[in-house]
């Protein structure tokens, strides 16, 4: 994700309210000059860029709260700091890049695009992942991918305790040392397709350098799909 | 089945129901897991009477003097509230759980009678966002379905922390009913159990939920109302949360609120009667000065318009109705007697929604039996069930003399046993006694 044109719009949060600068980018439909936003003074605001729909590009300068770029589609948003709770929650398509660290639930319920976090990412990241992909440049917190449905998340740094519990048919991908798997989650054989759909995943989030080999893959073993009394002791 | 015997005696403990249920858990180690809802006796509606009017209050004419039924939903913050010709709404159900003709019947019923619909735990589907005019779309801790362009195309927003049938226990929808597009739906592998979060995956508690509303406000531009319905554990704290979070509607759900499938002891064994609930949401409401301002919709075990009534006389604003409007497309229908015998129940005592082999067509995916229901007649049927409910109502508002059913109040009513009375915070018949109301 390139930086933005010189000539961005710029929408300063401390001289226009949320829903102005909202209403702004919402409004936008990509096209032309008009589809590049500078939002400048977040101030860790709650819910900035959330609910785009066309393929504009935004940068925040500075932190910003929770649900930033929630329910993204098309747009491609840069936070140039760090983001809060449930940064690109249930996002569709488009591209969110988080320059700082990302608080718990980051990626949470995705359906698709891409979240890269150059930091670090707290507890729960990839909850309830339903198609989404997620690359975390550092580590993960505990629980990340509970209960995740679908898609993909890649972590170059460690993963926390209970990684991928009750997951379903999502993949993980750590570099690093995992704390402990989570209920039905298991290592997997890393074959050539996986390799494949990771290089390409670290392409994608400008580690073109990353050797995808390094990583190890866990998913579902699929024992908890439907319930059985003798897997009581799993619950 | 003991005859003449008058020497066999059985137990009020170990019933034959109870019996069953023990020999049941020893056959095969497993819990009973069924739909519809409560089927223990509570402390109802029923146990409530309007007192009518007399010297002292004056009745208005029936079918001559105007007794206005309509409601708006989501005045507090939102651009376009919900108006609705009748204080009775249809509350969430999944596709998936239910089958897309049930889906369709019930949003063509609740559109001719004038009132909205719910989606559910998968989604909105094309045909029930087609034939209800008015739809509330449900955001739910599974998020399953959930995308922006539909909540962008619902009337309202429901925040869904609990059900009445199962207030802390997440949704389930056992493997013989998840076909391929329920699957895809969901973002799931067909045939797999799914068995819902119980809780939402992105923020936890009143403070992060004030953000959430928040964010689904920005992202439909301030336009839809935001309801919040939570299972009655706690409706007096539950209600003053919702409002500090900002919730334009507040939609509490009593214990006989019924469910898809969960296990029978959440269904009989957590949350509380609808008496309470709605007395406890009001008092919350009351305190903290929005009564009106936040309307109230009150759910679980409504049937008749005299439950409308008397939830309306409480201070609800609206009801909601599941079970109920299911009965009234064809569930229970004592003509499929052969049917439900040939799976072992019978009309009347039909509740293993998770089956997957409903014969009514309703509480299943499968394509001959979906067949059987005709959406356009169903409407039609919950059509008429939803105008007697709303005649009803209104006939026992103009017998205690009131132009409009939000005219009803506590004191047009009196309680028949001490726990109603104390439930409901209505007298006690033949006194003015509150129990657990300080008097002087």
């Amino acid at each position: 994700m390139n930086s933005l044109k010189s000539n961005a719009a710029t929408i300063d949060l401390c001289e226009r309210t949320l829903r102005e600068a909202n209403f702004a980018l919402q409004a936008s439909n990509g096209s032309g000059e008009s589809g590049y936003f500078k939002v400048t003074n977040p101030g860790g605001a709650h819910a900035i860029a959330c609910g785009l729909d066309a393929p504009v590009d935004v940068e925040i300068r500075g932190h910003a709260g929770y649900f930033c770029a929630g329910m993204n589609k098309l747009a491609r948003v840069r936070v140039v700091g760090n983001a809060g709770q449930g940064v690109a929650e249930n996002m569709m398509s488009g591209l969110v890049w988080v320059e700082g660290d990302v608080s718990q639930c980051a990626g949470a319920t995705a359906h698709g695009g891409l979240l890269v976090v150059d930091g670090n990412a707290a507890a729960r990241c990839g909850i309830s992942l339903k198609g989404g992909d997620i690359v975390v440049k550092g580590n993960v917190g505990h629980m990340s991918m509970f209960m995740a449905q679908a898609g993909r998340l890649v972590v170059l740094g460690d993963a926390g305790d209970s990684l991928g519990d009750s997951i379903y048919e999502a993949r993980i991908y750590v570099r690093g040392q995992v704390g402990t798997l989570g209920s039905d989650c298991l290592e997997k054989p890393m074959g050539a397709e996986h390799l494949a759909e990771l290089g390409e995943l670290l392409d994608r989030s400008g580690c073109e350098k990353v050797d995808a080999g390094e990583f190890r893959r866990f998913g579902s073993a699929r024992n908890l799909y439907n319930f059985k009394v003798e897997n009581l002791d799993d619950y | 089945m003991t005859g003449d015997n008058w020497s066999l005696r059985e137990s009020k403990t170990f019933d034959r129901n109870s019996i069953d249920y023990i020999r049941s858990a020893a056959a095969t180690g497993l819990y009973r897991i069924r739909g519809f809802g409560a089927k223990r006796r509570v402390p109802s509606f029923d146990d409530l009477l309007m007192k009518g009017a007399s010297m002292s209050r004056y009745p208005l004419e029936g079918y001559r003097e105007r007794c206005g039924t309509d409601v708006a939903l989501g005045t507090r913050h939102a651009s376009k509230p919900i108006e609705l010709k009748i204080p009775v709404t249809i509350s969430g159900m999944s596709f998936g759980s239910l089958s897309a003709n049930a889906k369709e019947a019930l949003g063509r019923g609740a559109s001719e009678a004038g009132t909205s619909t719910t989606t559910g735990d998968g989604g909105m589907t094309l045909e029930e966002r087609e034939h209800s005019e008015k739809l509330v779309y449900q955001y739910l801790p599974s998020r399953y379905g959930m995308n922006p362009d539909d909540l962008r195309k619902a009337d309202a927003i429901e925040v869904v922390v609990g059900q009445g049938a199962k207030p802390g226990g997440g949704g389930m929808l056992l493997g013989q009913k998840i076909t391929r597009r329920v699957a895809e739906m969901r973002c799931l592998p067909e045939g797999i159990d799914q068995r819902s979060a119980c809780r939402h995956p992105d923020w936890t508690g009143p403070d992060d939920l004030a953000i959430k509303i928040l964010e689904l406000r920005e992202i439909t531009g301030w336009e839809k109302p935001i309801y919040v319905k939570c299972g009655a554990a706690r409706p007096y704290y539950d209600t003053a949360l919702s409002i500090k979070a900002g919730a334009d509607v507040v939609v509490i759900d009593g214990m006989q609120g019924g469910t898809a499938a969960t296990q029978e002891v959440f269904i009989e064994h957590v949350g509380q009667p609808t008496l309470v609930a709605v007395k406890e949401a009001v008092q919350a409401l009351c305190d903290f000065d929005m009564h009106r301002k936040v309307q109230l919709v009150v759910g679980g075990g409504i049937r008749s318009g005299a439950d409308v009534a008397k939830a309306l006389a409480m201070g609800a604003d609206a009801v909601s109705i599941g079970t109920a409007a299911l009965i009234a497309i064809g569930d229970q229908d004592p003509s499929l007697d052969e049917e439900y015998k040939k799976i072992g129940s019978a009309p009347g005592f039909w509740e293993d929604y998770q089956a997957g082999n409903d014969p009514a067509g309703i509480t299943t995916q499968d394509p001959e039996l979906t067949a059987r229901l005709d959406p356009v007649l169903a409407g039609r049927r919950l059509a008429n069930y939803l105008r007697v409910l709303a005649m009803e109502s209104q006939t026992l508002a103009r017998a205690c003399g009131k132009s409009h059913v939000h005219n009803l109040e506590p004191d047009d009513m009196v309680a028949l046993t001490v726990e109603a009375a104390a439930m409901a915070g209505v007298p006690l018949a033949g006194t003015n006694w509150i129990p657990g109301k300080e008097t002087g």
